[in-house]
């Protein structure tokens, strides 16, 4: 059970940190189209007999290279879409090649976040924090080329080559949450808390503090919630994620109303 | 005597505790071509939302032809400031135009010889013919701007509003930009009031201008109006207005350099001699 | 010639009702997802069209939970998303695919919840898969009427808004100025999204529901220059990926490795993503050219105050 919120709430500090800049670029779509996409390399994995994690972190990259490439060339919203949908299309082929996979299924979508076993606690760590190493080494070419794209250009900072950076990002913090909190919810987790934050305060290095600070607290009522109910841990994040923005929003109006 | 085509009735505009606009008040007589002439910030861009219908005064009233402001008006057409178009849309410059004929009719369009000869002949008149087929997203910033004039030229209003068209055209494409402008409106009596922070290109075409500082404006022939004693009285500070060689210079005063509403002044450039 | 046409259509598909159904509806979906995608496309919304997909599965895994048909679940999920986004009500496109992913996020814990209680209550397995991974070859006669209605009020609702919609795609603020009721318009393309998105999901499932929404489009519009003549040509492309698609999955029941066939998805999957890759090489091209042959005509200045 300690595992659980040791995992969770390294998984929380990561969604924070990344997720502040997921709000920031306005990737929520990316956020959802890449663990959506991993999924696949788990389904994958599992056909070939290998480590669900390693097909996790390669379906995530491809699908973070494919998304970078395709949107030089296109739109980036229809890049994202039909890079997921060709990942998913995969993993649709993999599945049916394979029969013993259903009840796992399910677990990867939403995540198994009580069943988490001591041994994961410390490639999560590690993994979670190169996650922020990169954002911290990325941090300040990263805000400007999200805020003013034309003033990084003009210093050098190639906005293709920091999108492309960022994609890279995600999709390690794809990989190292999706076993917690599941493909489909992570990025729930990624959007709600900091979109909260930003109705809070303007300035980035409170936002990103609130963001993790409101993403673990999501996080452990999640846990906590499941544990006495036996529901989803996912179900309590996607609510609770919603709620935190609501309640940002809420806040928001009633400090510009007075 | 006429009736104006508009008329702003001492209009303010409040927002976030601040006055946009300050009472603003004049006419535009039928035909009569006005230049809206004012720095950043003056609120010439709030004046033509209030014009239009899309923001609210706080006081005062705007009238069309003698009638109440409505929402849905066709006297009046609309060449908005900022319009990036799309580059990938799946829309000719003829397309767009046809928008301007029934954009607000419900279904689709049946095709008809009078609807696409109306669409050829407008495309004429702004010289647009020639990339009449090209994808409207691709056309350089020049070309956009006179399918949009044409697109809101098409459904003959009586009032012409531009926002900055000139904004960011090399002198001679404004130039150009206002002939045409000028050429169509006169041909068909049409009103126009065109904002911009600059005068000079506007001096042969204007019968009449609306300057504006600090949210507040002062109206007339151009030869009442842009005067020092005016300008100083509207600016809140002195100001001075030169003459050369028939361009009007602007220059405020020595020492205090904010306006009535305490911005910074942005005074039009002199001309590099 | 006939041992060609023998190997790509395998014994027996046009004999089979299984594949006339297919056939059928997924070309009526086709033109569906193809009018509505359009749209689709150039106003930024393809998240909006994504996560329709997803939310559909929270309204069908929550549908079978009650016993209600599924087809009213994915609807019903569809359109209260629909106006929790509008009611979220951001205009800009970013903030835009904000609300999109709070609405969809909000919506899978759902479908967390309701597949779970599925398991519990109704002790079946596999309830994910089916509703997330569903087959155009597993629609039945009773549901086709009802298909075909709704795609006819999709149709028909895009059809009425079709010019105020367009002109609002193109700019809002120069639609407002016309006196269009620009969020009005934008309300109901959502809806009629909504409702598409529900019909494909249902049919074709989620997967192929996005792909047809947002991968003819996006080729359409790459090729050509018109409104009406991009709706067509997305239409045209959908069903011809559509078709293929079921020939080839139909094929592959022989293939290796476990001959009870490829899914119908991945293959449609992969023509319409072949598709759009193909739709780009023209401007690729064209951008070489440009870069060994510089343009003859200037760039208008955008310098001011030039003598």
């Amino acid at each position: 059970m300690v595992n659980a919120w040791i995992v969770a709430s390294i998984v929380a500090v990561v969604a924070g940190v990344v997720g502040f800049f997921t709000v920031l670029r306005g990737s929520a779509f990316v956020a959802h189209a890449i663990p959506n996409g991993s999924f696949t390399g788990a389904a994958g994995a599992s056909l070939l007999g290998a480590s669900t994690l390693v097909g996790l972190g390669v379906f995530s990259l491809a699908g973070a290279l494919g998304i970078g490439v395709l949107s030089r060339r296109g739109r980036h919203d229809v890049a994202t879409a039909l890079a997921l949908v060709m990942m998913l299309a995969l993993g649709a082929l993999f599945l049916s090649l394979s029969e013993e996979y259903a009840p796992e299924v399910y677990s990867l979508l939403f995540g198994e976040v009580l069943g988490i076993a001591g041994n994961q606690i410390a490639p999560t760590a590690i993994l979670g924090g190169v996650c922020i190493l990169a954002v911290a080494v990325l941090y300040r070419p990263l805000m400007l080329s999200s805020i003013l794209p034309e003033a990084g250009e003009a210093r050098g900072i190639s906005a293709a080559r920091m999108e492309m950076c960022f994609l890279l990002v995600i999709a390690l913090a794809t990989t190292m949450t999706v076993p917690v909190v599941g493909t489909l919810l992570i990025f729930s987790l990624m959007i709600g808390a900091p979109a909260a934050a930003r109705s809070l305060t303007d300035r980035p290095p409170l936002a990103m503090t609130l963001s993790v600070a409101i993403a673990l607290l999501i996080v452990w009522i999640a846990i906590a919630a499941s544990y006495q109910t036996d529901y989803p841990v996912g179900f309590f994040v996607g609510s609770a994620s919603a709620a935190s923005y609501a309640l940002g929003r809420l806040w928001a109006g009633w400090r510009a109303g007075c | 005597m006429s009736q104006s085509i508009l008329d702003v009735q001492e209009v303010d505009v409040q927002l976030a505790g601040r006055k946009i606009l300050d009472g603003v008040s004049f006419s535009v007589a039928p035909g009569q071509f006005t230049g809206l002439i004012g720095s950043n910030g003056a609120g010439k861009t709030t004046l033509l939302r209030v014009i239009l219908g899309l923001q609210g005064a706080t006081a005062g009233r705007v009238l069309l032809a003698g009638h109440p402001r409505s929402r849905r008006n066709p006297l009046v057409g609309y060449v908005p400031q900022k319009f990036l178009l799309d580059p990938d849309l799946p829309m000719r410059a003829r397309d767009l135009v046809g928008l301007g004929l029934d954009a607000q009719r419900l279904g689709i369009p049946r095709p008809s010889r009078e609807r696409r000869v109306l669409i050829e002949q407008m495309l004429e008149q702004v010289d647009a013919a020639r990339f009449a087929d090209a994808r409207v997203g691709r056309l350089s910033g020049g070309e956009q701007q006179r399918v949009l004039i044409a697109h809101a030229l098409i459904s003959r209003p009586r009032l012409l509003l531009l926002d900055e068209p000139l904004a960011n055209l090399d002198l001679r494409s404004a130039s150009e930009v206002v002939t045409l402008l000028a050429r169509i409106t006169r041909e068909q009596e049409i009103a126009v009031l065109i904002s911009a922070h600059e005068i000079n290109p506007l001096l042969g075409a204007m019968d009449s201008v609306v300057y504006m500082a600090g949210g507040r404006a002062a109206s007339g022939a151009t030869d009442e109006v842009v005067r020092a004693d005016v300008l100083s009285e509207l600016y809140g500070h002195h100001v001075d207005v030169l003459d050369v060689h028939g361009r009007i210079l602007v220059i405020a005063g020595a020492g205090d350099t904010r306006d009535l509403a305490g911005h910074e002044g942005v005074f039009p450039h002199a001309p590099p001699s | 010639m006939s041992a060609t046409a023998a190997a790509v259509f395998a014994p027996g598909l046009f004999a089979s009702e299984a594949v006339h159904i297919a056939a059928g509806v997924g070309a009526l979906v086709a033109v569906v997802a193809g009018l509505v995608g359009v749209f689709t496309v150039t106003r930024g919304q393809s998240f909006a069209g994504e996560a329709f997909g997803d939310i559909g599965a929270t309204g069908g895994s929550g549908a079978f939970l009650v016993s209600v048909g599924p087809l009213w679940g994915f609807i019903a999920g569809n359109l209260l998303a629909a106006c929790a986004m509008e009611l979220i009500g951001i205009q800009r496109p970013r903030g835009r695919d904000l609300a999109t992913g709070i609405v969809l996020g909000a919506g899978i814990g759902l479908a967390a919840l309701f597949l779970y209680l599925d398991t519990t209550y109704h002790n079946t397995t596999g309830a994910a898969v089916t509703i997330l991974f569903g087959s155009v070859f597993a629609i039945t006669h009773s549901t086709l009427p009802l298909i075909a209605l709704l795609s006819a009020i999709v149709i028909v609702t895009v059809a009425v808004i079709y010019r105020p919609l367009l002109l609002s795609t193109v700019s809002a603020e120069m639609a407002a100025a016309r006196g269009v009721p620009v969020r009005l318009v934008g309300a109901l393309y959502l809806l009629a999204l909504a409702l598409a998105t529900a019909l494909a999901a249902i049919t074709i499932g989620t997967i192929l529901s996005t792909a047809l929404l947002i991968g003819p489009a996006a080729t359409a519009i790459r090729l050509t220059t018109r409104p009406l003549l991009a709706i067509v040509t997305a239409a045209a492309i959908g069903i011809a990926v559509m078709w293929a698609g079921i020939v080839l999955a139909y094929d592959s029941y022989e293939w290796p490795p476990a001959h009870h066939g490829w899914p119908v998805s991945f293959f449609v999957v992969t023509l319409v993503f072949v598709a759009y890759l193909l739709s780009g090489l023209p401007g690729l091209l064209e951008r070489r050219r440009a870069a060994i042959a510089p343009p003859r005509e200037p760039a208008p200045a955008a310098a001011r105050a030039e003598s």
